[in-house]
């Protein structure tokens, strides 16, 4: 909405009158422009993840075409020669076990974290440490190192004593299924790269669980406290009831993120094509570090398609995974207000 | 033991309503002294407790101490601090109840598993942070940082003169990347949030949605739809691996962080400021561009260098766009490097040199991830003219003296 005069404005008593002003409802030009800017990039970022989708698609048709459903099934890599014969199911399942481990170890640390920052901490520590800003400044940094960084470490520093740690582990809890082991190298494993990755993945379930655990209505807590509870059970009662729906958001959120895990994967893991659930022995597969490591020797172009082919299941499936953990927040979100 | 239990316990008086002074013997019932359990605050925490924790912390590690590292035959750091932690949860809800009561105790050992946690969280922090810098420190020097990968030599013979590989054309490649990646997807990030927010439409519910899936898209499915529509002649344009290519990818993950960042401190604009931008008679985009830009400014530039770290050291994307190149190149429409791609082609190979090269690029680009990070966390707390923030203070500080807590038209403008 604009203003604007009109010309030939009336003489009053004491001289020209201010001319009156009229209202113009219709848009000028340069809001046209900026609304036009703002929409092409919105409409922009939505074409952009129809892209994607549309052209992995495109690409992946010959391998698609070439497996058929054993795309799927098939438990091998073989993208050249006269019988090409790839599927994902490995790499598949792979991504899936790193990303549980990963979970499973990091849920909770980020648990124990997010309560202690929102609850717990101090917001000063000797009258001039910033206790809480600071450990939510850790965490952004935490969120900030690259992958690659992790990875490095991971395979450096953290691979030869864990690897240890498996070998403890194979020999005295082999009565747990998944703790068997058939061969005796434990490193390059399955709870190696899950370890790093659930690392990776602490500071996404911290901080986005924080936010919300920091949200806790103070006057429930308060009457709580009023009616003697300890800080415990606040935390048990009421602090986690009420975040439970960001706690799940953020798990699956991170979950997504472990499964698109790739460079800490690629270094550390290395390729078996194979489905094996001892997670403690060396070998194993992951579609994102499938991709990495086996980019550029296809050669072919069945290799490429096949290589894109699996970027479109793990595109697909993250998306999934990020949507349903939308969906649940927004549905705890909906509870919660009414 | 008794000592410390007069310091930590306060002794409610014994009534059954009201709460007596102080001092006063407690008014017994009929039937001898009413027994009502202690009454604590939830934050006590007296020095009787301090000497408690320390001595459950100290006496639970003499005992691991005892049990793992001398009567069994175990060994590693890990086990010991997994052990003690172990240990001294148990020691220290034992004592509690000793001292306390039961649900006390729960309490108490509520809040150490809480402080394990975090410091559990941390750690992995620390850790890398220092064995990056001890690692990578003495490889640093001004021949690495301004000396690129070529003509280096397989193997170098004793006593010849060798030429020592460098990783400047790792730091030329990711400066350039990432700065095109940042003038791509930071300006589109931010008129994406302009439009969810300022313009809005029949969209913009779907545009929301998809920039929350876009922000969880792995690094490498971003970097394949660069490869399959820039790069690779099959079906898309062909234009060959570049640096470029790689600021494509790189801009695509940028957009959605710019936009959610940039999305939720526009939303914490007043709708006062646009109404009262409007009913002054100014266009739209004026409305956008001067009155509630600059009120979230500080945020936009946080949430985008922040955005910027982040994708500054992603290795997945560049691996599948920019194909990697040993030469100083500054052109980046052709094959070039950039620094996560040098740490993850050469720590893995069988060659000191290359490792050597492999963690000096790391430590470069750990530096440069956290002056980025240190950067977005000062320009985010600047108070700029005309931000929240300043107009805040102004607030504050009027009413620190006494003056009315309205603005004038020169402040805001």
């Amino acid at each position: 909405v604009s203003l604007a005069t009109t010309s030939g404005a009336p003489v009053g008593r004491d001289g020209p009158l201010p001319a009156p002003l009229v209202l113009r409802t219709e848009r000028s030009t340069s809001d046209r422009i900026f609304r036009l800017a703002a929409s092409s990039a919105g409409i922009g970022t939505l074409a952009v993840l129809f892209l994607i989708g549309l052209f992995l698609l495109i690409y992946s048709i010959p391998a698609l075409h070439s497996q058929g459903l054993g795309f799927f099934t098939h438990q091998q890599w073989v993208t050249s020669g006269a019988h090409p014969t790839f599927g994902v199911a490995d790499a598949l399942y792979g991504t899936v076990v790193i990303a549980v481990v990963a979970l499973v170890l990091a849920l909770p640390v980020s648990f124990a974290s997010a309560i202690f920052i929102s609850q717990y901490a101090p917001t000063r520590v000797l009258r001039f440490i910033p206790l809480r800003r600071l450990l939510i400044t850790l965490v952004d940094l935490m969120a900030a190192v690259p992958s690659v960084i992790f990875g490095l470490w991971g395979f450096f520093v953290l691979q030869p004593r864990e690897s240890n740690l498996a070998q403890w582990m194979a020999a005295h809890l082999s009565f747990i299924p998944i703790f068997k082991v058939q061969s005796s190298v434990f490193t390059s494993s399955y709870l190696i790269v899950g370890t790093v990755v659930g690392i990776m993945i602490v500071p996404t379930i911290t901080s986005l669980s924080r936010e919300v655990f920091s949200l806790t209505p103070p006057g429930e807590m308060e009457g709580a406290f009023a009616l003697g509870a300890s800080r415990a059970s606040v935390v048990r009662r009421v602090v986690v009831p009420f975040g439970k729906g960001g706690l799940i958001g953020a798990t699956m959120l991170a979950f997504g993120r472990a499964l698109g895990e790739t460079v800490a994967v690629a270094i550390i893991l290395s390729l078996t094509f194979s489905i094996s659930p001892h997670i403690l022995q060396s070998g194993g597969s992951s579609i994102a570090a499938l991709i990495v490591s086996t980019f550029g020797s296809g050669g072919a172009k069945l290799g490429t398609s096949a290589l894109l082919a699996a970027g479109l299941v793990l595109f697909v499936f993250t998306l999934l995974v990020n949507m349903a953990a939308s969906w649940i927040v927004t549905r705890f979100n909906q509870r919660r207000a009414s | 033991m008794t000592d410390v239990l007069d310091a930590v316990t306060f002794e409610g008086s014994a009534d059954t309503g009201s709460e007596g002074p102080p001092g006063l013997p407690p008014p017994s019932a009929p039937h001898g002294p009413l027994q009502l359990p202690r009454r604590y605050r939830p934050h006590d925490f007296s020095r009787g407790d301090a000497v408690l924790l320390v001595s459950a912390l100290a006496s639970s590690l003499a005992v691991v101490w005892l049990l793992f590292d001398q009567l069994t035959l175990l060994s590693g750091p890990f086990g010991f601090v997994v052990l003690w932690a172990v240990v001294f949860l148990a020691l220290y809800w034992v004592v509690n109840v000793q001292a306390h009561d039961r649900q006390m105790a729960t309490d108490r050992v509520t809040s150490a598993v809480m402080v394990l946690g975090a410091l559990v969280m941390l750690t992995p922090l620390a850790l890398i942070t220092v064995y990056m810098f001890a690692k990578g420190w003495h490889y640093l020097s001004w021949h690495a940082l301004t000396h690129d990968d070529a003509g280096v030599e397989e193997t170098c013979v004793k006593g010849f003169k060798c030429i020592q590989p460098g990783v400047a054309h790792a730091i030329v490649g990711t400066v350039e990347q990432s700065g095109l990646a940042a003038l791509i997807g930071v300006p589109a990030g931010i008129l994406t949030a302009v439009f969810i927010t300022e313009v809005g439409g029949r969209f913009t519910r779907a545009v929301r949605v998809v920039v929350t899936s876009m922000s969880g898209v792995p690094a490498i499915v971003c970097g394949i739809f660069v490869y399959a529509v820039w790069v690779s002649a099959q079906h898309g344009l062909g234009l060959g691996f570049s640096g470029f290519a790689g600021s494509l990818a790189l801009a695509i993950m940028l957009l959605p962080m710019v936009t959610r960042g940039t999305e939720e401190v526009l939303k914490v604009v007043h709708q006062d400021l646009r109404e009262a931008s409007a009913a002054l008679g100014a266009h739209e985009w004026r409305t956008v561009w001067s009155v509630v830009m600059p009120t979230a400014r500080s945020g936009v530039i946080s949430a985008s260098l922040l955005g910027i770290a982040r994708v500054v050291g992603e290795a997945a994307p560049l691996i599948v766009t920019i194909f990697g190149s040993n030469y100083l190149n500054a052109n980046p429409f052709t094959k070039q490097s950039a620094l996560p791609l040098v740490v993850y082609d050469q720590i893995k190979l069988p060659l000191k040199s290359a490792v050597a090269l492999g963690f000096t690029a790391a430590l470069v680009l750990y530096i440069l991830v956290f002056i980025l990070f240190i950067l977005a966390r000062v320009l985010g707390s600047v108070r700029f003219k005309g931000s929240i923030r300043h107009l805040r203070s102004i607030v504050a500080d009027r009413r620190g003296t006494g003056r009315s807590g309205q603005l004038t038209e020169g402040e805001i403008a």
